[in-house]
């Protein structure tokens, strides 16, 4: 079957997919869009964590199907969702990420800190506030449930910007991973909701 | 495979009609678990997301009319005056992601003996609403679980809303796991309050073959606090009224030994649960509350 959907803002059709086939399989093997990891595929590790419709879900319970006509963000796209989520327009009304970028996309702290001093503006290089706290704090080890973990992360501080330990510890309670201890996971994401804050502060927002 | 997409739930009637061996798939925490692992592979999936009316609630006199896939992400934010019980147990179900797609329907329609929704809708009160071409009928909760992972629906039923008897009394829902997230339990236990009715309901969770209600535990302590005057008076429960409770509750349970715990062990638990939550609503109805314990950071544990 044919499969309509929008993907970081942009629309997209996926075709041939098998009926029982989930999200998490067409957004890695026929979108090219290897972000959300495929790891346990029971919803146990949070690692195919994306958006469907602003809600956060884990992609191999969602039946491709049943994203026809509805708007998926991953984790691909979550450096210009943030961004276009700062400038106030939502749902790729900024543009969204091209899909060739999305798949060539890759971290690059040291050019999104160019980008900030307005040396280079590259296209998909650039972090999200919730990306460059991973980083600054030491939260990526392996680096295979990152992905889940940022875009939850994400969504965790949109809707509560000044989240509480216990409100981290809830919202990420479907992420797991093996590497960390979660400790530098918790301090990014407190890192991230820091630095949200300092940025909205005296923008009046 | 087929993949049929029905737009209303009329449609979604006849298309379980005409293709009775077609899967309902809601928020899919359950049924893609067995797609992905080749543990089903059914000749249809009937997917009921475009049913916006499964989707929706409504905050009747005496009931909640909850749709069948309402997540119960909306549950625990919207519902937990009405449904504190069944806010409580949903907060211990998976993890967000999973909240944010599961829902009662699909707990009733997996009818596991596990299934979080089951104690807590079993204490409140509940009346399952199905319907097929033939008709709608209404199906009492204790009635709904006909043995393991199996329900009381017709292959041509689909169910539409569940009637919850909204809390006039506090209510409480325990569960044992290994950690707070992401997991099944051991064995649960839902306690609701009436005092409406001067009545006491329970439920108990993954100790049986299906979920089931302690009626010996429910109809003794029913029965000692309206003797005791404890409803008027909203004295301390006697440590002999809860010992015996708990006794009871336990025998209710006819569980079995898995790689999650011994029969012995859940026998044990409900026991232990059914006293902590009873002490933890008793002292709510006492002080005037409705005694919603929130399960988040440095809550009492069960």
């Amino acid at each position: 079957m044919r499969v309509n959907f929008r993907v970081n803002g942009r629309p997209h059709e996926a075709d041939d997919v098998w009926e029982g086939e989930s999200l998490l399989y067409v957004l890695r093997e026929r979108m090219g869009l290897p972000g959300s990891k495929n790891a346990c595929e029971q919803g146990e590790c949070g690692s195919c964590t994306v958006r469907l419709d602003g809600v956060p879900v884990c992609a191999c319970l969602v039946a491709a199907g049943q994203v026809e006509g509805r708007e998926v963000v991953t984790v691909e796209g979550l450096a210009n969702f943030a961004k276009d989520r700062a400038a106030g327009c939502a749902g790729g009304a900024c543009g969204g990420t091209d899909l060739n970028a999305a798949r060539q996309w890759e971290a690059d702290p040291e050019r999104a800190e160019r980008a900030d001093d307005g040396a280079v503006s590259g296209a998909g290089a650039e972090l999200s506030t919730v990306q460059q706290a991973f980083i600054d704090a030491g939260a990526v080890q392996c680096g295979f449930c990152t992905p889940g973990l940022l875009v939850a992360a994400d969504e965790l501080i949109e809707r509560n910007p000044q989240p509480s330990d216990a409100d981290i510890r809830e919202a990420l309670s479907g992420n797991l991973c093996r590497c960390t201890g979660y400790e530098k996971i918790l301090d990014a994401v407190r890192l991230a909701a820091a630095r949200e804050e300092s940025q909205t502060a005296g923008t009046g927002a | 495979m087929d993949f049929l997409r029905p737009a209303g739930w009329e449609e979604a009637l006849a298309a379980k009609a005409e293709h009775p061996t077609a899967v309902p798939i809601a928020g899919g925490t359950d049924v893609m678990v067995e797609l992905n692992f080749d543990h089903r592979r059914p000749e249809y999936l009937l997917d009921l997301n475009r049913v916006t009316e499964l989707h929706e609630w409504e905050v009747g006199e005496e009931n909640v009319r909850l749709g069948a896939s309402v997540p119960y992400s909306r549950i625990i934010d919207h519902l937990r005056t009405e449904l504190p019980g069944l806010a409580l147990a949903g907060h211990t179900v998976g993890s967000p992601q999973i909240r944010n797609r599961g829902s009662v329907g699909g707990n009733l329609g997996a009818a596991s003996p596990a299934g979080d929704s089951h104690p807590a809708l079993l204490s409140a009160g509940t009346e399952v609403e199905v319907e097929s071409v033939r008709g709608t009928r209404f199906i009492p909760v204790e009635e709904f679980f006909t043995g393991v992972k199996r329900n009381a629906l017709a292959a041509d039923e689909l169910i539409k809303t569940v009637h919850i008897k909204k809390a006039t009394g506090p209510q409480q829902f325990s569960k044992v796991g290994t950690r707070n997230a992401m997991v099944i339990a051991v064995c649960a236990f839902g306690i609701a309050l009436h005092p409406e009715t001067r009545t006491v309901r329970t439920g108990i969770g993954s100790a049986a073959p299906t979920p089931l209600r302690a009626t010996a535990a429910e109809e003794f302590l029913s029965a000692a606090l309206t003797d005791g005057g404890f409803w008027e008076s909203g004295k301390t429960i006697t440590p002999s009224i809860a010992r015996q409770f708990a006794e009871l509750a336990s025998g209710a349970c006819n569980p079995i030994d898995d790689v999650r715990g011994s029969a012995r062990y859940r026998r044990h638990a409900v026991g232990i649960m059914a006293r902590r939550t009873l002490g933890w609503t008793w002292d709510a109805y006492r002080t005037g509350g409705l005694g919603t314990r929130t399960t988040e950071g440095g809550a009492p544990c069960a």
